[in-house]
C-alpha cells in the first residue's frame, strides 16, 4: 500500500552504467520539475508575503515571495471586521460539525450493509449507489430545500451533504476487511448491534475514519456555493469562503483591484483592497495548510482504495 | 433435462413465496436493531436525493412559485423549444464543449507527463517534495484559487511584471488578461491545470507502481533508450487507466464546472465564460425563472449520459477496459 500510495516504481535500475543522455536527461528532468514547483508555489507565497506587508508599502510594487515592511495590521484589521470574525465562527462551526456527523452516520449505515446476513443490505446498497449517477441538478435541489424549510438555517450545511457513496463504500470495504472473529466474539458475548457499533466496530475503523473526516472537513471549509444559494440573506450563517468570494467579485467588476473597496474606515485603518484580498485569501486557506501532512497521508490512500473499488 | 430443472425450480419457488415473505418479515422483526440504525437515513436519502427529482417536472410547465402544483399550467415541450432557439444557450453549450474539451486535453496530457517524469527520477526524496508542492494547490478552495489566479493575472500581477522585464511590453502597457475574452479558455485550462496538475498524476503513478520491473530490464537489455521505454513499456503499462479515465470525462464533457467558470467571470469575458451550469444559476435562482433552468439542467444530463455510453461503446469496439 506505501508502495502504491507514493507511487514509487518498485524498480531499481542499474546506476553504474548511465550514459551521458541518461545523465543530461536527469538533469534536464530535475531543473524541470524545479520549475514547476516554482510555479506552483509562487503565487501562493506572494499572496502570503502581500499579506505580511504593511499595506501602503505594497502599493510601491516589487513585493515578490518576502515581505519588506513586515507588520500584522492586515491580519488585525481582517478580524476586526465583526462580519469577518463571525464567518470564521460558521466555518468552524460547519467543518466541525459536519464531519462528526457525517462520519457518525456514514459509519452506521456502513456497518449495516456490511453485514451479509441483513435482509435489507442489498436495497440500501442500490438505493445509495444510485444516487451517484442521477443529479436532480442545481434548480430541483433549491426548489427541494425551500420545500424542506431549510433555507436562511445553519443546517442546510449539514443535511444535504450528510452521507457520501463514496464515504459509504470506503468505510465498508474498511469493515470487511477486518477479521470476522472479532465481530463474532461481540455478538457472542451478548452485545446488541448498538454495543457491537460503538465498542468494536467505531474503534477498529478509526484509520478509515480519520480519512472520511478529513474528506468532510475540506469539503466543509472550502463551500461556499451553498451558502450563496441559501443563506446569501442572512449575513449572520455567512463564512469565510463567501467573504472571500463577495470580495474578489467586487474588485473583479472593476479594471483595477484598487478601485474596488467600499469599506470607509479601510483607508482610515491604512489597508488596501489589495491586502485585505491577500490577507483574506491567506486565512481562508490556513487550515488546510495546517492539515495537509494528514490530507496528502490518508487523501491519497483514499484516493487509490475508492480507484480500486470504484 | 434442461426444461425439468426449469420446471421444478419454478414451481419450488412459487410454492415459497408466502414462506419467504414470512420469512423475510421474521427476520426484520429479528434484525430490528439494524433496521432501526439504517432506516432513518434511507429517510434521509429519499428526502435529499430522490425527492428532488420530482423538481423535473417544472421543466414541462410554466412554473410560478406562488402557485400550487396542480395550479401550475403546463407547456409541454415549450421550454426546450425555447432554448434551442435562443442565441444565448446556443453560445452557452459552444462555451461548455470548448471549456470542457480544453480541460480535457490539457488535464490528460500534463497530467500524464508529469507522472512519467516522476516515474523517471531516481531520488525517492525529490519525487516526494515534488508531489508534496503540486498536490498542494488541490486542497485549496476555488475561491482561493480564483483570487490567487487574479492576483497573477492582474495588470500589477507577476506576469505582467515578467513581460515587462523580458521587453515584452512596455511600461504602462500592461495586459489586462481576465478582460480579453477569447483568452478566458486558455486561462480557464491553465487554473485548472495549475490546481489538480499533481493530483492528477496520483492514479498514473499507481499504476506504473504495478509494471513488472523486468520489462524495464528487459527493454534496457534490448538497448532502448529512456523515451524508447517510456514510450513501450511506461505507457503500455498505464494504458488501460487512461482508458478508464478518458470514458469517465467524456462523459463529463457537459459537466465543464462551475466555480472556476462563475468566480472568473466578469462582464468583459461573459461572452466566453458563461457555460451551462452559470446560465441555469442566472436564470433559476436570479430570475427565478426555474422551468427554463431546470430544461437546461436536464439537457445537460441527457446529454451526458449519452457521452457516456458512447464512449464506453468505442471503449468496447477498440477491445478495451470499459466501465460497464
Amino acid at each position: 500500500m506505501a508502495n502504491l500510495a507514493t507511487g514509487t516504481a518498485p524498480k531499481k535500475l542499474s546506476r553504474r552504467n548511465a550514459s551521458l543522455g541518461d545523465r543530461i536527461f536527469d538533469t534536464l528532468n530535475i531543473i524541470f520539475l524545479c520549475l514547476l514547483m516554482v510555479v506552483t508555489l509562487y503565487p501562493f507565497l506572494n499572496t502570503l508575503a502581500l499579506s505580511l506587508n504593511r499595506a501602503m508599502d505594497s502599493i510601491r510594487g516589487g513585493i515578490y515571495i518576502w515581505p519588506r515592511d513586515v507588520s500584522l495590521e492586515n491580519y488585525k484589521y481582517v478580524f476586526q471586521q465583526s462580519t469577518i470574525f463571525h464567518a470564521t465562527l460558521i466555518s468552524i462551526l460547519r467543518l466541525v460539525i459536519g464531519s462528526i456527523t457525517t462520519v457518525f452516520c456514514s459509519a452506521m449505515v456502513a456497518y449495516t450493509i456490511s453485514r451479509e446476513d441483513f435482509v435489507l443490505r442489498k436495497f440500501i446498497t442500490i438505493a445509495f449507489v444510485l444516487t451517484a449517477y442521477v443529479n436532480p441538478g442545481l434548480i430541483p435541489n433549491y426548489l427541494n430545500i425551500r420545500d424542506l424549510g431549510l433555507i436562511d438555517s445553519f443546517w442546510v450545511y449539514i443535511w444535504p451533504g450528510l452521507i457520501g457513496v463514496f464515504n459509504l463504500i470506503l468505510i465498508r470495504s474498511f469493515i470487511d476487511g477486518l477479521p470476522d472473529s472479532i465481530l463474532e466474539s461481540g455478538r457472542i458475548d451478548g452485545a446488541g448491534e448498538f454495543r457491537t457499533f460503538f465498542s468494536i466496530v467505531l474503534p477498529l475503523c478509526l484509520p478509515v475514519l480519520a480519512t472520511v473526516a478529513l474528506f468532510t472537513a475540506v469539503y466543509q471549509w472550502n463551500s461556499w456555493l451553498d451558502v450563496f444559494l441559501y443563506n446569501s440573506s442572512n449575513i449572520k450563517l455567512s463564512t469565510l469562503q463567501y467573504e472571500l468570494q463577495k470580495i474578489l467579485q467586487n474588485s473583479s467588476a472593476s479594471s483595477s483591484a484598487a478601485s474596488a473597496f467600499s469599506n470607509p474606515d479601510a483607508a482610515a485603518n491604512a489597508v488596501t483592497p489589495l491586502a485585505v484580498r491577500a490577507t483574506m485569501t491567506i486565512v481562508a486557506s490556513v487550515p488546510m495548510i495546517l492539515m495537509y501532512p494528514f490530507l496528502q497521508k490518508y487523501f491519497v490512500k483514499g484516493m487509490m482504495v475508492g480507484g480500486v473499488k470504484g | 433435462m434442461d426444461s425439468n430443472i426449469e420446471s421444478e425450480t419454478s414451481s419450488m419457488t412459487s410454492d415459497q413465496k408466502p414462506t419467504g415473505l414470512k420469512l423475510f418479515f421474521k427476520k426484520l422483526v429479528q434484525q430490528r436493531m439494524l433496521v432501526l440504525m439504517s432506516v432513518p437515513f434511507l429517510v434521509w436519502l429519499f428526502l435529499f436525493k430522490y425527492l428532488p427529482l420530482w423538481g423535473w417536472t417544472t421543466a414541462f410547465q410554466k412554473y410560478r412559485p406562488a402557485k400550487s402544483f396542480s395550479e401550475q399550467e403546463w407547456v409541454g415541450f415549450d421550454q426546450f423549444t425555447f432554448l434551442f432557439h435562443d442565441e444565448r444557450f446556443m453560445r452557452v453549450l459552444r462555451n461548455t464543449l470548448a471549456q470542457s474539451g480544453i480541460n480535457l486535453v490539457l488535464g490528460f496530457v500534463t497530467a500524464i507527463i508529469l507522472a512519467l517524469l516522476l516515474n523517471e527520477l531516481r531520488g525517492v526524496l525529490f519525487k516526494r517534495v515534488v508531489q508534496t508542492v503540486t498536490y498542494m494547490p488541490h486542497f485549496l478552495s476555488w475561491v482561493v484559487a480564483a483570487g490567487i489566479i487574479q492576483a497573477t493575472l492582474a495588470p500589477d500581477g507577476i506576469i505582467n511584471v515578467l513581460m515587462i522585464k523580458l521587453g515584452m511590453i512596455e511600461k504602462g502597457q500592461e495586459i489586462l488578461f481576465l478582460g480579453i475574452p477569447e483568452d478566458f479558455w486558455t486561462i480557464l485550462g491553465l487554473g485548472t491545470v495549475w490546481k489538480d496538475l499533481g493530483w492528477n498524476t496520483i492514479v498514473y503513478l499507481a499504476a506504473m507502481a504495478t509494471i513488472d520491473p523486468a520489462q524495464y530490464e528487459a527493454a534496457e537489455m534490448d538497448g532502448a533508450g529512456r523515451f524508447r521505454r517510456m514510450w513501450n513499456v511506461t505507457l503500455p503499462g498505464i494504458k488501460s487507466v487512461i482508458v478508464v479515465l478518458l470514458i469517465l470525462n467524456i462523459g463529463n464533457l457537459m459537466e465543464s464546472g462551475f466555480e472556476a467558470q462563475y468566480l472568473l467571470k466578469n462582464g468583459m469575458n461573459i461572452d466566453y465564460s458563461e457555460n451551462i451550469d452559470i446560465f441555469v444559476l442566472t436564470y433559476g435562482i436570479n430570475q427565478s425563472n426555474f422551468s427554463l433552468a431546470v430544461a437546461a439542467g436536464m439537457f445537460k444530463s441527457l446529454v451526458s449520459i449519452v457521452l457516456l455510453f458512447i464512449a464506453n461503446n468505442i471503449a468496447k469496439r477498440a477491445g478495451e477496459s470499459r466501465l460497464f
